[in-house]
C-alpha cells in the first residue's frame, strides 16, 4: 500500500483529499462524520460575521441522464455565530487531532483579519485559507473574489495575515481573472504558504422558460452565482498547472480544486502539480462515502505504477505541459475501429463526416473523397468489406491516407475501447518553434497571397 | 363524420388492462436519453414507414413532444396506434444497436406512444389547393390502408372520401387488436383526428350493396381498395357448425365491441392454428379467466408463424401448446353441445392413421386464416385476383390492372402488420399524387 499522507505547508493529513469550504464542512457534527468516512481534512465552511442567506440557493445543469454535471450556488459564508464554529473546530481537533481542519477566513479591515485570525487559531486549526475567490454576493461588498481580481490588494492583505498567523496560511483564488498567474505570483508576494484553486466561476446557470426568471429563482429574480462540478474539472486543471510551472509560483504547495469526484480526478490534479485536493460538489451529490473510492483507488494506481508515495506523484505531468510551438509536427496518429466490439451505431461516421475530416465511410464501394481532402484519388474500401461481430456489414471503415487523427470518432464513440488511436508514422521531431527558429514557418495561402 | 363513436361501457376488453401502459413523464425522459442517436439508424430501416425515430427520441429527450409527434405523423397518420401494436420486438426495437450489444434495447413503441399521446391537436394543416386542382378520391374500407391513403391526399389538398361497411371504421384497430395493446375507443380517437385533417369517412356503406363499384369510378378521380379480408376460415371438418366453434377474428369482435353479460363463462377453450391472431386470442381468453387454454397446431412449436415473443407471453399466461395435433373432428354430446376436438397426430401437418385422440373443450376458435374478398374486389374491371385470392397490387404504389384503381393493406398483402397496410396506403398516395404532378406539369 502506498503512503497516501501528505505535509501541505507543514500541515499534515492522512491523505490529500480534503472537504472543500462549503456546506458539506458547515459544521462539526457534518466534518466528524467526513473524518469517520476517511476524509483526510476539512477546509472549514468560511468563517466572518454572520450572513443572511435567500432560498433558493443551488442550481444544477445536467447533460442527457447524468444529473449535476455542473452546480451553480448563490449561498455566502457561514450563518452561524463564530463562537460555535470556534467550539466545534476546537472539539473535532480533540477528538481528530491527525486530522486536518483548516479555517476559511473572510473579513474586511486589517483590524477585522488581526482579531479574526487570533480567535481562530485559539481553537487549534491546523492552518488557514483565505477566501479570496467568492464570486456572487461577498464581492459586492468588497469582499471574495473583488480581493482575488487585484494583485495588489491580494498581495497587501495576504501579508497583514502573515503578520498576525501563527499557522500555514492559504490563499484562495478566483479563476475570474485573465491570467491566473499574476494573483498567484501576488499571493506568494505577499507571503502565502501555499494556493488553493479554483473557486467557483461567475455564472448563470439557466433560464426558467415559462416565468423568463434567471435560475436559481429567488421570488421573481435571481443573482449571478459560484460554478463548479465535474464540469469546471479542465478549467481548474489548466490554472493549476500553470501555476506549478510558473516560475513565478513554482514550488508553492497548492490545493486543487474544481470538479474532483474520484481517485482518477485527484491524481490528475496531484499529477499537475496539488499536493492535497478539494472536493465539494460530487460529496453534496453523493454523500462523505465517496471518500472511500478514492483512496483505494489512488492507492491501487500508485502501487500499479511503482510510486511509494503521493509525493511521488506530485507535478510529475507539469513538465509534458508546453506550448503549442513545442509540440511535435512530425506525430501522426490516424483512427481504427475495432471491428469485434463495434455495435454498428455509426456515430463515428457523422462525427468525422460533419465535425471532422471526412474520412469515415461505410459500405463496399470505394469513396470518392470530398474536393478539398488531402489525399488523392478514391478512398479504398477494405476488400471485403469488415463484417463485424456485433454489427455485422456497419461496421464503417477509416480512409487512412485521409485521416488527421483528431480523436473525434473515439471521443463519440460510446463503446470503451472501440476505436483506438495508433501511431502511423513518426518522422524526425519537428515542431513549429523549430521551424520559425530555422526559417521554414511560412505555409502558403495567407492573407498577403493571392 | 358520419360515425359516433358508440360502444357499451361494459365491455369485456375493458377487463384486459394495457400490457405496456402510458409512461411517466420521468420515464420517457430517461428511457429517451438513453438513445445514442444512431446515425443511417437500423430503427429507421426496420420500420416499414421510415419513422425517423432517433429524431423524434431526441425531441422527447429535449421537451419537444409535438415536434416528436411531428415526426412521426409525418411518416405516419397512424403512428399512435402503430406505437401500440407494432410488434417492435421484430421491427424498430428488434434492429436497435443496444439488442446486438446485449443491451436492453430502446422502448421505441411506448416513447412513440408518449410523443403521440401527448401531440394536442391542430398539427397539420391541409394545402390549400384551387378549386379545379382538387382532385376526388373513394377508399373502399376504412382500415389503415384506406385512412393512411386519404389522410395524405387530404393533407396535400384533395377530397377523400372513406366508405366503410360496419358501423365503425378503423379496420383491424378497430375490431381486432388484443386489447392489453389497444382498447376500440383509443383506435376509434385516432380515426377521429384522421377525420379531423378534413376525410371523410361514411359508416353502414358497402360496395356492391349500397353503392356500385362502376358509380365509383365514374364518380371519382382514383378509387383505393383497402377491403381487409373477410370471414374466418373453417377447417371443414365434422360437427364444426352449431354452437361453441367460432371464428378467431369473429370472437376478438364480440369481445371488443359488444356489452358483455358479466364475467366471460369461457370454461377449456381451445384455440386452433399457429398464427398471431391465434396466440392474441389464447391470450385473451387466459386472462378473461378461462378454466384452461390450449393452442392446437399441427405442426411444431418452431414452425409456428406466430412471433416467438408473443407466444412467450402467452405461456406466462398459461397458455399451452399442443403441437403436432390435426382436428379431425368436433365432438358433440346428444344435447349438441360441444366436449371435444378430436385431433389426430400430426407428421409434418399430415394426420397419421390410428393415432387419433380427444382434447376436452367447451369452446373452440378457429384461428387458421381469413377468406379474401375476391368477389368485392372483382366488380373493379380490371383489378385482378392472384391464386391466394390477394388482390394484385406493386407494393410500392398500390397500381392494379386499372390505372384508375389503386390497392394496399391486407387485401393485396394477404395479411400483415397495421405498419406495413399504413406503408403501402401513403406509398399508393404518393405514387398517386407523383403521377397527377407530372400530368399537370
Amino acid at each position: 500500500m502506498a503512503d497516501l499522507s501528505i505535509d501541505f505547508a507543514g500541515i499534515k493529513s492522512p491523505n490529500p483529499f480534503w472537504l472543500a469550504s462549503a456546506p458539506p464542512s458547515n459544521t462539526g457534527e457534518q466534518v466528524m462524520r467526513a473524518f469517520d468516512a476517511g476524509w483526510g481534512g476539512a477546509v472549514w465552511k468560511t468563517l466572518g460575521d454572520p450572513i443572511v442567506n435567500v432560498t433558493s440557493r443551488f442550481g444544477g445543469i445536467d447533460y442527457a441522464s447524468q444529473r449535476m454535471m455542473g452546480l451553480n450556488n448563490i449561498e455566502l459564508i457561514t450563518d452561524r455565530p463564530l463562537r460555535v464554529n470556534l467550539a466545534e473546530i476546537r472539539e473535532v481537533k480533540r477528538r481528530y487531532p491527525k486530522h486536518a481542519v483548516i479555517a476559511s477566513l473572510m473579513t474586511e479591515t486589517k483590524n477585522d483579519w488581526k482579531t479574526l485570525i487570533r480567535k481562530v487559531e485559539d481553537s487549534g486549526c491546523d492552518g488557514l485559507e483565505l477566501n479570496f475567490g467568492c464570486p456572487h454576493g461577498m464581492c459586492e461588498r468588497g469582499m471574495g473574489s473583488s480581493v482575488g481580481q487585484e494583485p495588489k490588494l491580494l498581495e497587501e492583505i495576504t501579508s497583514w495575515t502573515k503578520e498576525f498567523a501563527r499557522t500555514p496560511v492559504l490563499v484562495k483564488l478566483t479563476p475570474n481573472v485573465g491570467d491566473i498567474t499574476e494573483p498567484g505570483a501576488a499571493a506568494k508576494r505577499g507571503g502565502a504558504d501555499g494556493l488553493s484553486l479554483i473557486n467557483t466561476i461567475k455564472s448563470l446557470i439557466g433560464v426558467d422558460l415559462d416565468r423568463l426568471v434567471p435560475l436559481p429563482r429567488v421570488a421573481n429574480a435571481s443573482t449571478n452565482g459560484g460554478y463548479c462540478g465535474p464540469a469546471v474539472k479542465p478549467i481548474a486543471l489548466h490554472m493549476v498547472a500553470a501555476l506549478a510551472r510558473d516560475e513565478a509560483t513554482r514550488g508553492i504547495p497548492i490545493s486543487g480544486i474544481g470538479g474532483i469526484g474520484t481517485w482518477r480526478d485527484a491524481a490528475e490534479f496531484i499529477a499537475l502539480g496539488a499536493t492535497s485536493v478539494q472536493v465539494c460538489t460530487a460529496v453534496m451529490h453523493y454523500g462523505y462515502r465517496i471518500v472511500e473510492d478514492m483512496i483505494e483507488g489512488l492507492s491501487e494506481y500508485l502501487d500499479a505504477h511503482g510510486m511509494k508515495s503521493v509525493r511521488e506523484l506530485t507535478g510529475r505531468a507539469v513538465p509534458a505541459y508546453r506550448e503549442w510551438g513545442e509540440l511535435d509536427l512530425a506525430y501522426k496518429l490516424v483512427a481504427k475501429i475495432d471491428s469485434r466490439t463495434c455495435i454498428g451505431c455509426q456515430l463515428c461516421v457523422t462525427a468525422c463526416n460533419d465535425g471532422a475530416h471526412q474520412c469515415i465511410f461505410t459500405g463496399p464501394e470505394d469513396r470518392a473523397r470530398p474536393p478539398h481532402a488531402h489525399a488523392h484519388g478514391l478512398a479504398i474500401a477494405p476488400k471485403p468489406l469488415i463484417v463485424g461481430a456485433i454489427a455485422g456489414d456497419r461496421v464503417p471503415w477509416v480512409d487512412e491516407p485521409e485521416c488527421v487523427g483528431c480523436n473525434l470518432c473515439q471521443l463519440v464513440c460510446p463503446v470503451p475501447g472501440c476505436i483506438t488511436m495508433e501511431e502511423s508514422r513518426t518522422g524526425a521531431p519537428d515542431t513549429w518553434n523549430d521551424r520559425v527558429a530555422t526559417g521554414r514557418a511560412h505555409v502558403p495561402g495567407g492573407i498577403h497571397e493571392d | 363524420m358520419t360515425f359516433k363513436i358508440s360502444l357499451p361501457e361494459d365491455r369485456l376488453e375493458q377487463q384486459l388492462p394495457d400490457k405496456k401502459p402510458l409512461l411517466s413523464f420521468a420515464e420517457a425522459r430517461t428511457e429517451a436519453e438513453r438513445c445514442l442517436y444512431c446515425a443511417d439508424a437500423p430503427c429507421i430501416k426496420a420500420c416499414p414507414t421510415e419513422i425517423d425515430v432517433p429524431t423524434f427520441i431526441k425531441k422527447i429527450a429535449s421537451g419537444n413532444l409535438r415536434g416528436a409527434a411531428r415526426t412521426i405523423l409525418e411518416q405516419n397518420v397512424l403512428g399512435y396506434s402503430c406505437a401500440r401494436v407494432c410488434p417492435v420486438e421484430v421491427l424498430c426495437q428488434g434492429s436497435c444497436v443496444y439488442e446486438a450489444w446485449h443491451k436492453k434495447p430502446i422502448a421505441i413503441g411506448r416513447l412513440q406512444r408518449y410523443a403521440t399521446e401527448h401531440a394536442g391537436q391542430g398539427m397539420f394543416v391541409p394545402k390549400a389547393l384551387a378549386p379545379a386542382l382538387v382532385k376526388r378520391v373513394a377508399c373502399v374500407g376504412a382500415g389503415p390502408a384506406s385512412l393512411a391513403f386519404a389522410a395524405l391526399l387530404t393533407l396535400e389538398g384533395h377530397k377523400a372520401i372513406v366508405l366503410e361497411k360496419r358501423a365503425l371504421p378503423g379496420g383491424l384497430n378497430t375490431t381486432g387488436i388484443a386489447p392489453y395493446k389497444l382498447h376500440a375507443e383509443d383506435a376509434l380517437h385516432e380515426v377521429e383526428e384522421v377525420t379531423r385533417l378534413g376525410v371523410e369517412i361514411r359508416t353502414g356503406v358497402e360496395v356492391g350493396r349500397d353503392v356500385t363499384a362502376k358509380s365509383l369510378l365514374d364518380e371519382y378521380d382514383a378509387v383505393f381498395l383497402g377491403l381487409g379480408l373477410g370471414e374466418d376460415t373453417r377447417l371443414g371438418i365434422p360437427g364444426e357448425t352449431g354452437p361453441g366453434v367460432v371464428g378467431a377474428t369473429a370472437w376478438i369482435e364480440q369481445m371488443k365491441l359488444t356489452k358483455a353479460n358479466g364475467n366471460a363463462q369461457l370454461g377449456r377453450v381451445l384455440v386452433v392454428g399457429g398464427g398471431n391472431t391465434g396466440i392474441d386470442v389464447a391470450r385473451e381468453a387466459a386472462l378473461l379467466g378461462a378454466d384452461d387454454v390450449a393452442m392446437v397446431y399441427r405442426r411444431g412449436a418452431g414452425d409456428m408463424s406466430g412471433y416467438a415473443h408473443e407466444m412467450d407471453g402467452a405461456r406466462k399466461e398459461g397458455v399451452r401448446l399442443v403441437s403436432n395435433a390435426v382436428p379431425v373432428a368436433f365432438v358433440r354430446d346428444g344435447s349438441g353441445k360441444l366436449t371435444a376436438l378430436r385431433v389426430a397426430r400430426g407428421d409434418n401437418g399430415k394426420p397419421v392413421a390410428g393415432t387419433e385422440y380427444e382434447l376436452p373443450c367447451d369452446l373452440a376458435a378457429l384461428a387458421i386464416g381469413q377468406s379474401k374478398l375476391r368477389a368485392l374486389a372483382g366488380q373493379f374491371p380490371g383489378v385482378a385476383v392472384d391464386a391466394r385470392g390477394c388482390v394484385v397490387a406493386d407494393v410500392k404504389t398500390g397500381a392494379t390492372g386499372n390505372p384508375k384503381v389503386l390497392a394496399g393493406g391486407d387485401c393485396a398483402n394477404g395479411g400483415k402488420e397495421v405498419v406495413n397496410a399504413v406503408a403501402e396506403g401513403r406509398d399508393a398516395a404518393r405514387a398517386l399524387l407523383a403521377r397527377w404532378s407530372t400530368r399537370s406539369a
